[in-house]
């Protein structure tokens, strides 16, 4: 109940915002909410959010498998991880705008640019953290598997993976976050659709309650999917943790 | 694999270190066992008795083939002569997965094992009623059954024990004993026990071998030759003198 007092709150802020700001820098929920409900009646609400939601999860589950792979790969192995550093350390600090330029220099104004971008701007990040993970591992239990001859599916599955949940559960999060901010430029930049470009097009016409309107569906649907999808799967991954507790 | 060794006699289990070192982070090297010969007969159960720090734990992992990194040579034999040997070991921590349940950490390690198997299993060691439970839920004591419970549950032919009743209270080491001795002999699995208990060695083993302190040498072999089970307090208590008399302290 404090998230609803917590969310009332917002909801006072704004309208003293609006009060201080004007309706026109400012609108207020009743101008933004008629604005959502006319976009919607008219289907570009819903095809906006749903081209953005899919390149969301396209990239986001990209950099996943194969920040993970690679950062598995790095954590385990002193080779890979002396040839993989420099290129991380240099992905790290590519300004995501480079990023995206050249993607789509190179890619031409494509989804797969985009998606590609998204994806790569993510990617380092995931690597970092699930590298850290599987350096923590546990030596003992590895050994524990080799003994009980455990194949290399049942090593990953049983022995690895619970180890790397909660680096896993961190970098995901981190990644929606970062990938929720990062594929609104993108769009902005080379999509002819999407809620970034959406946002952009109402920038250039100065039409505040359809900006606001597009930025809280958006607000909305990233909560929705923090406490429906992630929560619960970080509450099931550390089971074992809270009974012993 | 030497196979001269593996086809020869019915050995299960042959042993040698021709020498062990450690490098130390500074770059010294220091050498930790130096010629250990032994060589196991199908079902026999051997304890390496010495005292702390000797080099016990390295000796049983370079067997396990955890550590490769020596000179001399193991040679393991199962008992279809063509199948790789199964191992069951339990190491001197538990190394139970916390994320798996008694039972489940069970069935990793064996998955050919049937339930009832298993549910015996846990009857034995008294954890029926922990099946249930995750790692994290058990006291030391019934992590270390746990752990010898799933050591047994793979109905290995080579048997490994790194000092499986270190830190529990006497009254409970001597029944995990009494335990360990009935499925050892059960099982026929060939045992290599390391302990610096010598009460652990005279009531399991059928042959002690005596280690030196660093780096660790064979400096003495004690047969015993009455059976497990007809080994009665005075037997084990001079078998007991016999060791201590041979250089080895009764270290706990
Ligand atoms: N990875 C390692 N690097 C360097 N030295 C090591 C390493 N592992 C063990 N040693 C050293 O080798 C010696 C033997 O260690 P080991 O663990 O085999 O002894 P242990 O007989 O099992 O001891 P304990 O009775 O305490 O279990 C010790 O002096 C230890 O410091
Ligand atoms: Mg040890």
């Amino acid at each position: 109940m404090l998230r609803l007092a917590s969310l009332a709150l917002f909801l006072v802020i704004w309208l003293v915002g609006t009060f201080a700001l004007g309706e026109r820098k400012l609108p207020g929920p009743p101008a933004v909410a008629a604005t959502i409900v006319a976009e919607a009646r008219s289907g570009a609400l819903f095809a906006n959010v749903g081209i953005t939601l899919v390149r969301v999860v396209l990239a986001f589950v990209l950099a996943m498998a194969i920040g993970s792979a690679l950062g598995l790969l790095m954590g385990r192995n002193r080779v890979a991880d002396r040839l993989g550093d420099p290129w991380l350390v240099v992905l790290l600090n590519l300004p995501a705008l480079v990023i995206i330029v050249l993607a789509y220099v190179w890619l031409g104004l494509t989804e797969v640019a985009a998606v590609a971008a998204v994806a790569v701007n993510k990617l380092p990040n995931t690597i970092v953290t699930v590298r850290e993970g599987a350096r923590a591992l546990d030596r003992g239990l590895d050994e524990m598997g080799r003994v009980f001859a455990f194949s290399r599916w049942k090593k990953l599955r049983h022995i690895v993976l619970p180890q790397l949940a909660p680096y896993l559960a961190a970098a995901m999060r981190l990644g929606v976050s970062l990938i929720w901010k990062i594929v609104l430029v993108v769009e902005l930049i080379g999509r002819p659709n999407g809620v970034g470009f959406e946002i952009g097009t109402a920038f250039q016409l100065f039409d505040m309650p359809r900006i606001l309107a597009y930025s809280c569906t958006f607000v909305l649907i990233m909560l929705a999917i923090e406490t429906l999808l992630v929560q619960p799967l970080e509450r099931r991954a550390s089971r074992w943790r809270l009974r012993t507790a | 694999m030497n196979d001269a060794l593996r086809a020869g006699v019915s050995a299960r289990l042959e042993l040698h270190i021709a020498a062990k070192q450690y490098v130390a982070a500074s770059g010294a090297r220091h050498e930790v066992l130096r010629e250990i010969v032994l060589s196991l007969g199908e079902g026999e159960v051997a304890a390496i008795l010495g005292p702390s720090g000797c080099g016990k734990t390295t000796l049983l992992r370079i067997v396990a083939g955890l550590d490769t990194d020596f000179d001399g040579s193991v040679t393991l034999a199962g008992k279809g002569r063509s199948h790789p040997p199964k191992m069951g070991m339990v190491f001197q921590e538990p190394r139970l997965l916390p994320w798996r349940t008694v039972e489940q950490n069970l069935l990793l390690a064996a998955p050919g094992a049937s339930a009832a198997a298993i549910d015996r299993l846990l009857a034995d060691f008294g954890l029926s009623s922990h099946a249930r439970h995750f790692p994290g839920e058990l006291s030391l004591g019934l992590a270390r059954r746990v752990a010898l419970a799933r050591a047994f549950a793979v109905e290995p032919d080579i048997l490994l024990l790194d000092e499986p009743f270190a830190s529990l209270d006497a009254r409970l080491a001597g029944s995990l004993r009494h335990e360990l001795a009935k499925l050892v002999s059960r099982n026929r699995a060939t045992t290599l026990l390391v302990t610096h208990d010598v009460d652990d060695a005279t009531e399991l083993a059928d042959r002690i071998f005596l280690l030196s302190q660093r780096p660790a040498r064979i400096i003495g072999i004690v047969p015993i030759e009455t059976p497990r089970s007809l080994r009665s307090p005075e037997r084990l208590a001079a078998i007991g003198r016999d060791v201590i008399a041979r250089g080895v302290g009764p270290e706990r």
